[in-house]
């Protein structure tokens, strides 16, 4: 473990106008870690995540990044190009439509080779041969690299476009509802693979989701949110065990018994 | 308004304003300053559809001068509706000479050719252009691609040429390939054929390029550079005929498909009209060159 | 002997928010500390809070008073108070816990469930599996179920698997909550083994166990629950 924090977010706010999208939201996101955002539509999780992957500009507060040479840049202060890039290389996003993360009329090997063409990768051998490593990292069958992901199921579409996100070994994704709309057998599927990759990787990942046992698969940490702001926090399985806010005891006595 | 007065039917000096030949000379000054930049333009309404080179016509308009002569060329032909009409354009609105040699042409406008004899540092070539946008078929937010180009973001212009390779065994685009200019701006060369990508690298001739619907206008200044895109185990590659031109015999040059009958007969001439004719005139002939053909340099192909 | 964990005055209770903030005390007072080497008991009955200490202790539940003083990577940290990412380092060096089920994660093999902790800890996966092959024998798994993920298994053997995977490392405190209930008498005879061999081995371990058998055989000490009561019990 490193001591310095990967992600250092200080009282991040983003307002609507008058409304509130989210507030004061401070937290440390260390490497290999992994954390839940948790609360319902219009809570103000998805707000928070497209600050931190500045989709976004927060009307207040800060975040800094640990770029790969141990650097810390204010993410706010860096000039388009180069979130861009972080963008990228050394992050991922992973949307909940995998058709707003993916290509739709480009092949999946394309898709996934897209990063690496980015970067400057210029060896189509090179490109087609990391495209076939990662699909079958994601459990996609290599005879379908030059199909387009039209023709996929909601599913491999969603790995697909973990794939395409993973190609340049990012150390920070986000995901956004990673598995919904997905049926619960595919759904349990692309949560395994997303667990061992991310332990595997060693990936550090903030995940959005209304669904707590994804979070507890997930998730070492979590926030719960509720109208914008962080009501608890702390270790997944004690928010979810011991619930102390109000609020999050309301979501996990709300959860369906199997 | 004095002009109305001695001639029902004159012109403004090559039919543009004063004003707009001014705003579409600005376009095209900042264009050569930026190479392969899209410089957006306040396009007019021209005397014809779009699609039938507005843009060009537009460029042409704004550089021609009375000592000029111009040559039009439509697919390599000076001989086709799009070029006859457009010339006839121009003699009747700049009264200027115009010309089908290209040697003698000071300004060449072109729909998808460049001549096959090498342009000269005296001439200026103008491309019609109906698709400026080299990233457009992959992103369709023109915002999107004006950051793209900002930022010289260009990933997406392999990922089309992967998929050319991933389809077709190679990179198949064989017209409106991707180049880059000077380093920097990626640029569609409009739809001319990828053979004449190597003559517009440090071509001695400036070459305008204008997108009349698209409202663009963008510049290769003499001397620069223009590398088409490729990856190092797919490179670049000219088209190549395994037979020469059937009239004039010329070998490295663009041919075209001519169908004579309907039993399968064909032939490939040479799709500049104007190098073949000069050949033929020359004495150089094909397989399939008329027995009888005069030094007037009128072809006949089709018996 | 070295005394690895240390616990004093802890009280934890529940607010209920949804019952109109209905405070439920569960214990208060609670003090004791145990030995390398040594397995303490948690005793009383239900309800008298003891698998709320052993959670706890493994910073599942939180404390609302007093300190858990662990020795944590050769310092001293305490538990009540410390971030949730020194939580989990505690988890992942210093402190393991088999618990009373299996929670299962879809299509992961139980080779892979019970290796994974020392995956976690460094170990490359071949060894890992290897080790988890010897302890899964040793609880007499069936081999043919190695490879398959346990949610569908009984619950014995799911519970068997549990007990795998919380042995399988090194952790100098083992926290135990009833580790046996599901078991046939030859099983829990195994387990017993294996909590003989951490003894020796100078583990500190804490357990619930309310089969007396196992308990009697391997209590070192039993350290009475009903003492913290803290009045109403939680239910």
């Amino acid at each position: 473990m490193t001591d310095e924090p990967l992600l250092r977010v200080s009282a991040l706010s983003k307002f609507y106008g008058s409304r509130v999208g989210c507030e004061n939201v401070t937290f440390d996101l260390w490497p290999g870690e992994v954390l839940a955002v948790v609360g319902e539509s219009g809570s103000g999780k998805t707000t928070l995540l497209n600050c931190l992957s500045t989709r976004l500009l927060p009307s207040s507060g800060t975040a800094s990044y640990r770029m790969r040479d141990g650097q810390r840049r204010e993410l706010y202060r860096m000039s388009e190009a180069e979130r861009r890039f972080l963008m990228r290389t050394d992050w991922g996003f992973v949307h909940q439509n995998p058709a707003d993360g993916l290509r739709m009329t480009v092949s999946a090997g394309a898709n996934v080779g897209e990063r690496l063409m980015a970067v400057g990768d210029r060896h189509y051998g090179r490109i087609r041969a990391t495209a076939v490593d990662w699909l079958s990292r994601v459990e996609i069958d290599d005879d379908r690299i030059d199909d387009e992901p039209r023709a996929f199921s909601g599913g491999m579409r969603q790995r697909l476009q973990i794939a395409r996100n993973l190609v340049t070994g990012p150390r920070l994704v986000f995901m956004d509802e990673p598995t919904g709309g997905l049926d619960v057998s595919v759904q349990a599927r692309l949560l395994d693979l997303l667990r061992g990759l991310v332990t595997d990787l060693g990936l550090a990942a903030i995940v959005v989701t209304h669904d707590l046992a994804v979070a507890r698969l997930l998730s070492q940490r979590m926030m719960v949110m509720k109208d914008g702001r962080v009501v608890e926090s702390g270790l997944t399985d004690r928010v979810l065990d011991d619930p102390r806010a109000p609020y999050t005891q309301l979501l996990v006595s709300s959860i369906l018994q199997v | 308004m004095n002009a109305q007065s001695t001639d029902i039917a004159t012109y403004n000096f090559a039919y543009l304003d004063e004003q707009t030949k001014r705003m579409i000379r600005r376009a095209i000054l900042k264009g050569i300053a930026i190479p392969g930049y899209q410089v957006p333009f306040a396009s007019r309404e021209m005397p014809m559809p779009y699609g039938w080179g507005t843009g060009g016509v537009q460029v042409t308009a704004s550089i021609i001068g009375p000592d000029d002569v111009l040559k039009v060329i439509d697919q390599g032909a000076d001989d086709t509706t799009n070029a006859v009409s457009i010339r006839a354009f121009f003699k009747k609105v700049a009264k200027v000479d115009v010309t089908t040699e290209t040697a003698r042409a000071t300004i060449i406008q072109t729909r998808h050719r460049i001549p096959e004899q090498p342009l000269t540092a005296s001439q200026v070539l103008v491309f019609q252009v109906p698709i400026p946008e080299p990233l457009r078929f992959l992103e369709p937010r023109e915002t999107e691609t004006r950051k793209m180009h900002a930022l010289e973001e260009y990933g997406l212009m392999h990922v089309k040429l992967y998929e050319d390779i991933a389809k077709h065994g190679r990179i198949a685009t064989t017209y409106a390939y991707p180049v880059k200019v000077e380093g920097r701006y990626v640029m569609d060369p409009s739809p001319t054929p990828k053979f004449d990508n190597p003559k517009m690298h440090r071509s001695p001739a400036l070459q305008l390029f204008g997108a009349g619907r698209e409202k663009r206008i963008y510049a290769v200044p003499p001397f620069t550079d223009v590398v088409s895109l490729d990856f190092e185990d797919h490179p670049f590659e000219v088209q190549t005929f395994d037979q020469p031109c059937a009239l004039c015999g010329a070998e490295n040059v663009y041919l075209d498909e001519v169908i004579l009958d309907d039993h399968g007969g064909h032939m490939f001439v040479c799709s500049d009209t104007d190098h073949c004719e000069k050949r033929q005139a020359d004495g150089q002939h094909g397989h399939l060159a008329p027995e009888t053909h005069s030094a007037s340099g009128k072809m006949e192909p089709v018996e | 002997m070295a005394t690895p964990l240390v616990v004093s005055d802890v009280a934890k209770s529940f607010t209920m928010h949804l019952r109109d903030g209905v405070t439920l005390p569960v214990v208060k007072g609670v003090s004791f500390s145990i030995r390398a080497g040594e397995c303490a008991v948690l005793g009383g009955p239900s309800g008298a809070g003891k698998s709320s200490i052993l959670k706890m202790l493994y910073g599942n539940y939180a404390v609302d008073e007093g300190q858990i003083i662990v020795q944590h990577g050769g310092g001293l940290i305490d538990l009540a108070s410390a971030s949730p990412r020194t939580v989990l380092s505690v988890r992942r060096h210093t402190i393991g816990y088999v618990s009373q089920f299996l929670r299962t994660v879809p299509r992961v093999s139980a080779l892979d469930v019970v290796a994974e902790p020392l995956v976690e800890r460094g170990e490359d996966r071949e060894t890992a599996r290897a080790k988890a092959r010897a302890l899964l024998a040793q609880l007499n798994l069936p081999e043919k179920l190695w490879a398959l993920p346990p949610a569908t298994f009984s619950g014995g053997e799911q519970q068997r698997v549990n007990i795998a995977r919380g042995f399988i490392t090194e952790h100098p405190i083992l926290l135990l909550d009833e580790p046996t209930a599901s078991l046939d008498a030859r099983n829990r005879d195994v387990v017993v083994e294996l909590i003989d061999a951490k003894k020796t081995a100078g583990v500190a371990l804490l357990g619930i166990f309310h089969d007396l058998d196992v308990r009697d055989a391997v209590a070192d000490r039993v350290i009475d629950v009903t003492a913290f009561a803290a009045g109403k019990i939680a239910a």
